[in-house]
């Protein structure tokens, strides 16, 4: 860890100033994943913004019977949230399924987007990664790959992005509300918030340098019954292999509608529109879920290690899109 | 975790039991420890305003150091001192490579910084001092190093060619042992399994990292640090800096965890001691998680080929275990891995073999239940293999061939109740519900699957010596450089203590980790209390002696000139008769300044008990597993261990340690691998994110039960060794519990759902 300026943050605009003039400066939140990059060297800001007592840490009513989710909601209250829990329970039990409970308290939710990968390569400095020292290679295509993509990747970078909250908020169709340093705010759909990673695996988001995440909205929920599935090598604390969040309605046992999207196999969460294009309208019997399954991984590529996540995420989905496809 | 670990107790003792021994006693230094004011290594602050030492590891793996740039780290704000191998201060060289004595291995010169060459990952170059942690770590970023790289061996699997066998085992076995006819008989067997296991790289991972803080006075330093055998570590920093041992103390009243992890000496202590000596100032230094996978020992990578043969009534008549195991090239390490199997069944021909592969790693060190924990892994897996194809019950089986003797030393067992302890745990377990077809019990989306093993641990014993005196006040200490690693010894001591002197719990402290107190074994090999409790209950024995002697002789004694053969310690008083004399009235009357008395166990091995009697603890473990038909997730349902030690000393501890021991069982069957890079010789998921334990939502319900008994031959107290015996079979139980369950048998551990998913057919919804 190199020697950082810190300075707490007391309003929105300053912070995003302090951090637009720098580009070695950083906000910090929860800071559960930024000062473990940073303690190892792989993240080396030379000033440190805290902006996790902004104002923004309140989950309110938004439009048409939506919630908008402040940036700095940690991540145990939106799972506590009784609104999230009754009407958004994928995002609740994603939430959950999340690294600790001391974790979860300290983590934010802008933090939990924009948390980096855990590909073991990119956390060790002295290994080759496109990621961390871009042009130096990638230690995993043919190392250790087990935990990473077969979808999305590239051959310069096979890191999968590995939140649960937002594969929950992709499949719910979120919107990320950020203000820039030039003073403007937008709305972002979160299924273009993060980069697939191409010949440039360091450029991770579609933020420019200092726009700060302000809150994330939620539409009113979808149709249907929602799950999260989360597949991992223990029963707690380990970070997803293949994750599913599934949203399915169902009448008179046709499909009406389904949202989807995966976890633990890409380099963002992965948003399964064939899938979702595969079920609408069709009729709701296992047939149908295992091809919406199938066309989920159409394209899924193996690195060795990582094979078996073709299948697993192929039969996950095929289940869980049962389970949730009132089929179970 | 489940209910059933935590059932609450009360110290019946405390409140006037004057048999506390075997009684579930909370921990004595429980309240030190919930509060924080158990001062662990790190956090002392003796000696002045510390220094702080940040370990810089090399980047490769083989090779030398070509050049080396301190000059910005020198330069870096609160640096003290940067060393490396430049300006080390001369140390013992190393020796050989070969070890073939055990005490060498453990008190040889262990140099830091001692030359130019790279000898294996994060191995250290360089060693920053600063004002502060945060200032040293910053600057020893900033070292420059250029290496000239070599390549090196790291792969197990692709240089069996190239193995040796080694001159003896770990713990001083016979590299190889044979009986019989082991290949005619074997080709011979009606039935036969011939099945090749591996076991990965694993490391400890103790909660506490390694951490030191040296402190010299004139020429003598003391070594404050985490430690489980301060002997190892007085005599190994001593050799290392060429200085007699008397100038070393070790200090380590509290340890977070060792697991045989802390046995010799590493970095942090020799490097501490070198810079507080350079800097005349007190120097702290800890490894990081991520250096501890380079730098703290580790278990090998093994292949085992198990092979047994068998008549068609399920009689062993061939038995063989062959391992191959990787070593450091620099430090040879064999763990004692098909030892157990001389001792486990009869067959009258058998064969066990050891052969080493050297790679380019840091030395292996001893790993909870060396030997066993890799080696019953395989083998008992092997035998439900086996098992299944006789179409006979796995306990069935090990009963069938339940030696009447140790089958290949051929003397008596001190103790033995293996089939007990299955056919109790097959009792309670309700085995009988187990389907012998595998892959057929389905719950919901969950295929239920039951598995056992049998577990066997050699009983140890370590040459120990306890000091313990009393005082006017009737206050009782005992002293000896002893360790408490998380197990319970202060606790066991002072029921020991109090109870063979007849005194209450409250008078009686015990005084551990300070190698200026009696030698003993240290914590290890599950010896601890048995070694140290039988010497705590000679020292007492031999304090009584003492004074009654004092008692009968002394004019102003109540007892004067009386005959005390009889005498008794019971309730804080002496019993004569019908007398009954205050204990602590006595001492202050016969000996106002106090009474003490030293008590001495010799190693088990020179003892003639030993030479008569084949001594070991058993146990019998029962797993039951869920395994999720889709995904192929295995969760831990119920666990239970029947097990059969000797003489249970504390209730409480001896169950935790069970239960810590089936939790490792968890791990070594399902989660745990450190995966070495061959291409960089490096362990790539060096932290414990991704280098996966059991955690609390991994343990389910799991029970310990104890057939209590009383081994006469293994020692005074008639107590064995038990820690480790909780993870010796647990994996296999575990292991043949998801074969039941799912009909996949995995041969490479950890048992991975990735592993399964391939055979796992698609269950229609
Ligand atoms: C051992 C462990 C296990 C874990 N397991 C899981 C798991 O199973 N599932 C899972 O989903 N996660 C897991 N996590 C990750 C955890 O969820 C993240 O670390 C956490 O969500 C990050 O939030 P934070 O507020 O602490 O972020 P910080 O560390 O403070 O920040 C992370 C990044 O976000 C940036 N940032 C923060 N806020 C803003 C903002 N408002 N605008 C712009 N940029 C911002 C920071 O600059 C930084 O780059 C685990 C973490 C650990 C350490
Ligand atoms: S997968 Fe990406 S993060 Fe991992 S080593 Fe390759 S480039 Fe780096």
């Amino acid at each position: 860890m190199q020697p950082f300026s810190y300075e707490r943050a007391e309003e929105v605009r300053r912070a995003v100033a302090a951090v637009a003039v720098n580009p070695q400066a950083r906000f910090i939140s929860g800071g559960t994943n930024l000062l473990d990059l940073m303690k190892l060297g792989i993240e080396r800001p030379t000033d440190v913004i805290d902006i996790s007592r902004l104002p923004l840490d309140r989950i309110e009513a938004a439009e048409e019977g939506g919630l908008r989710i402040g940036a700095q909601v940690r991540n145990s209250d939106l799972a506590a949230d009784p609104r999230v829990r009754a009407r958004y329970p994928v995002l609740a039990q994603a939430l959950l399924a999340g690294a600790s409970g001391q974790i979860r308290n300290k983590a934010s939710t802008a933090g939990n987007l924009l948390q980096r990968t855990r590909c073991y390569y990119f956390y060790d400095r002295n290994m080759p990664c496109n990621k961390r020292e871009p042009g130096s290679g990638c230690a995993a295509l043919e190392g250790l790959n087990r935990m990473h993509a077969v979808l999305g990747g590239s051959d310069a970078c096979i890191a999968v992005h590995p939140s649960d909250m937002a594969v929950a908020m992709t499949a719910l169709g979120a919107r990320v509300e950020t203000l820039s340093p030039s003073g403007d705010t937008r709305t972002i759909p979160i299924t273009e918030l993060h980069r697939l990673p191409g010949a440039e695996p360091h450029v991770e988001t579609t933020l420019e340098h200092g726009e700060m995440i302000m809150a994330v909205t939620l539409p009113p929920p979808p149709a249907g019954r929602q799950i999260y599935r989360k597949v991992r090598d223990r029963a707690s604390y380990a970070f997803a292999l293949v994750s599913v969040a599934a949203i399915v309605a169902v009448s008179n046992g046709q499909v009406r509608s389904a949202r989807i999207a995966l976890g633990g196999v890409a380099p963002k969460p992965w948003r399964a529109v064939n899938a979702e294009l595969a079920l609408a309208g069709a009729p709701a019997t296992e047939r149908t879920y295992t091809q919406a399954a199938d066309a989920a991984l159409a394209g899924a590529r193996g690195y060795g290690g990582n094979d078996f996540k073709i299948p697993l995420a192929r039969r996950t989905l095929r289940y869980t899109l049962a389970a949730a496809g009132e089929l179970v | 975790m489940a209910d059933s670990m935590t059932q609450p107790s009360r110290n019946r003792a405390s409140t006037g039991d004057d048999r506390p021994i075997g009684q579930p006693i909370d921990r004595v230094d429980g309240p030190l420890k919930v509060a924080g004011r158990a001062t662990y290594a790190y956090e002392q602050t003796l000696g002045g305003t510390p220094a702080y030492g940040y370990i810089r590891g090399a980047a490769i793996a083989r090779g030398r150091i070509a050049a080396i740039d301190t000059s910005a780290a020198e330069r870096a704000p609160g640096v003290l001192f940067v060393m490396t191998h430049r300006n080390a201060p001369a140390q013992t060289a190393f020796g050989p490579s070969v070890t073939p004595t055990v005490p060498e291995a453990f008190t040889r010169a262990r140099p830091m910084l001692a030359n130019d060459r790279v000898r294996y990952y994060d191995e250290p170059v360089a060693l920053v001092v600063a004002e502060t942690f945060e200032a040293a770590r910053a600057a020893a970023d900033l070292i420059e190093v250029r290496y000239a790289r070599e390549s090196g061996v790291f792969d197990l699997h692709t240089h069996l060619d190239d193995a040796y066998a080694p001159i003896r085992t770990n713990a001083g076995f016979e590299t190889d042992s044979a009986v019989g006819d082991f290949m005619g008989a074997f080709s011979r067997a009606a039935v036969k399994v011939d099945a090749t296991y591996r076991t990965p790289y694993e490391h400890h991972n103790p909660m506490e990292p390694h951490a030191t803080l040296a402190v010299w006075s004139g020429d003598e330093v003391t070594i404050h640090t985490s430690a489980q055998t301060l002997a190892n570590y007085q005599a190994g920093l001593a050799n290392t800096l060429g200085m007699p041992p008397e100038r070393v103390r070790i200090v380590s009243p509290f340890i977070g965890g060792g697991f045989g992890s802390k046995l010799i000496v590493h970095a942090d202590t020799v490097l501490a001691a070198l810079a507080a000596r350079v800097l005349a100032r007190p120097v702290k230094i800890a490894l990081t998680r991520q250096q501890m996978f380079a730098n703290a020992g580790y278990r090998a990578e093994m292949i085992q080929q198990v092979r047994l043969g068998a008549d068609p009534d399920g009689r062993l008549i061939a038995m063989g275990h062959d391992v191959h195991s990787a070593t450091s090239r620099f430090e040879e390490f064999c763990e004692q891995t098909a030892v157990f199997a001389r001792s486990l069944y009869a067959a009258p021909n058998r064969l066990t073999r050891h052969r080493l592969v050297g790679v380019d790693l840091n030395r292996g060190e001893w790993m909870r239940s060396p030997g066993e924990a890799p080696g019953m892994l395989a083998f008992e897996c092997a035998m439900d293999e086996l098992a299944e194809r006789l179409g006979l019950d796995p306990i069935e089986l090990r009963i069938r061939n339940e030696p009447s003797e140790d089958p290949e030393r051929g003397v008596p067992f001190s103790t033995r109740n293996l089939v007990d302890c299955m056919r109790e745990g097959a009792r309670r377990f309700g085995w009988e519900r187990r389907n012998p077809q595998p892959g057929c019990i389905r719950e919901g989306r969950q295929l239920i699957g039951y598995g056992m093993a049998a577990a066997i641990r050699p009983n140890y014993i370590g040459a120990t010596t306890a000091r313990v005196a009393i005082d006017a006040d009737g206050q009782v200490t005992a002293q000896l450089d002893m360790t408490d690693i998380g197990t319970g010894t202060y606790t066991i001591l002072t029921q020991i203590a109090a109870e063979s002197l007849g005194v209450p719990l409250s008078a009686v402290t015990v005084e551990l980790g300070d190698s200026r107190f009696p030698r003993t074994s240290g914590s290890g090999g599950s010896w601890g209390a048995a070694s140290t409790g039988s010497a705590i209950h000679r020292a007492c024995a031999a304090l009584k002696t003492r004074i009654l002697e004092a008692a009968r002789s002394n004019e102003s004694s109540p007892l004067y000139g009386m005959d005390l053969a009889e005498a008794s310690f019971v309730g804080g008083e002496v019993l004569v008769g019908e007398r009954s004399e205050n204990l602590a009235d006595l001492i202050r009357r016969i000996a106002p300044e106090g009474i003490d008395a030293e008590g001495t166990v010799a190693s088990v091995r020179e003892t003639e008990s030993y030479a008569a009697y084949s001594q070991h603890s058993y146990g019998a473990h029962f797993a039951e597993v869920a395994v999720d038909c889709d995904t192929g997730e295995i969760r831990m349902r119920r666990m239970l261990a029947v097990i059969g030690a000797g003489r249970i000393l504390n209730a409480k501890t001896a169950r935790s340690q069970i239960l810590g021991g089936m939790t490792w069982g968890i791990g070594a069957a399902l989660m745990e691998e450190s995966v070495l890079d061959s291409r960089h010789g490096h362990f790539v998921n060096h932290d414990l994110a991704e280098y996966h334990v059991p955690v609390n939502g991994d343990v389910q319900d799991m029970q310990a039960v104890f057939l209590e008994e009383h081994d006469d031959k293994a020692n005074p107290l008639g107590a064995k060794g038990l820690g480790e015996l909780g993870v010796c079979g647990a994996g296999a139980a575990i292991a043949n519990a998801v074969y039941n369950a799912t009909g996949v048998r995995v041969r490479e551990f950890p048992v991975t759902l990735d592993k399964l998913l391939p055979e796992l057919p698609m269950v229609a919804i």
